[in-house]
């Protein structure tokens, strides 16, 4: 399936929102992701099962003025 | 003198200095900047995650007790600035939000009028709203209208430390504005952020010129004493310029008539 991955169309064949960010080698603790444009906290990332089409951005705070 | 605090939105503030999380060489400098300054509010940014870049974690050099500040910096819209500020809030950043919403990328001026439309729609869903704004009258009382809870006049382009460009535009909006005025952008050095604050600013966020510096501790510091300064001058209604000198010691002669 394909799905929209900050703001890239990725192929991808994660089963849940857990499983994406562990494929990407990112670091949960500091990530926040939005799914289908709604944040979904981070207990919920290994339920929530990614569909074809889902857009999904995995975002986190940075310095910035 | 009682004590000077400063309000924002639900919440009261001892220091005048806000501070900025951006360009430091290193995030370990963050929080030893934040404990010589005592600035109490600090900004940070929020952007899609870089999995080649470093992925520590700014939030985790920031004290609890300093209240987080985030940016919509990234927003070309109102719509984007407000996707940004629900994010950050969810993420459990809190109520405080900067509106940054630029579309200028050569002078990063802001987009006082889509900075106006998110400020309306956030502040409705109860964020304290912080909007930085070109100085202009018009969008200083629009902003109060709206709900804002500061409105943050850049001085001169962000980043370009050239001090109050925007002089007279920031004198006219202390005058009227209804709203604490926060001076934002541009302030590149402490006399800088003194003479704001004796023109009767509320406060000034100073970022790149505390963390491009050789020790940001120490320029925290220096910051922090010219905003006191800076404060304790105007609450002490200094008098006005005189063109002719005004003697301080007697006009007599030294024995004579």
């Amino acid at each position: 399936m394909k799905i929209n991955l900050n703001g890239k169309l990725v192929e991808t064949h994660c089963r849940s929102l857990m499983d994406l960010v562990e494929k990407q080698g990112l670091n949960p603790t500091s990530l926040i992701a939005e799914y289908n444009f709604e944040v979904v906290k981070q207990e919920l990332w290994s339920h929530l099962h990614i569909k074809d089409k889902d857009n999904i951005e995995l975002l986190s705070f940075v310095g910035g003025g | 003198m009682t004590k000077d605090l400063l309000t924002l939105g639900n919440k009261t503030f001892s220091s005048r200095l806000l501070t900025g999380t951006g360009k430091f060489a290193s995030k370990t400098l963050i929080a030893p900047m934040l404990e010589a300054s005592g600035s109490e509010i600090i900004t940070v940014a929020l952007r899609r995650v870089d999995p080649t870049a470093d992925q520590g974690n700014i939030l985790s050099h920031i004290p609890d007790s300093v209240t987080l500040l985030p940016n919509t910096s990234g927003a070309r819209t109102a719509d984007e600035a407000v996707r940004i500020a629900r994010i950050a809030r969810e993420a459990g950043c809190g109520d405080f939000i900067k509106i940054e919403v630029i579309t200028d990328m050569q002078y990063l001026m802001p987009d006082n009028y889509e900075t106006l439309k998110a400020s309306r729609i956030l502040a409705k869903e109860g964020f304290i709203v912080l909007p930085y704004v070109m100085p202009d009258l018009t969008i200083t009382q629009q902003l109060y209208d709206a709900g804002a809870a500061a409105v943050m006049p850049l001085g001169s382009p962000i980043g370009s430390n050239r001090g109050l460009e925007m002089k007279s535009m920031i004198e006219r909006i202390i005058e009227i504005s209804k709203l604490p005025v926060v001076v934002d952008a541009g302030i590149g050095r402490p006399s800088q952020a003194a003479e704001a604050m004796e023109m009767g600013a509320d406060a000034v966020l100073v970022n790149t010129a505390i963390a491009t510096s050789g020790d940001p501790a120490l320029a925290g510091k220096a910051f922090a004493m010219a905003v006191m300064a800076g404060r304790m001058a105007f609450c002490a209604n200094l008098a006005g310029k005189n063109h002719l000198a005004a003697a301080s010691s007697p006009l007599t002669g030294f024995l004579g008539e």
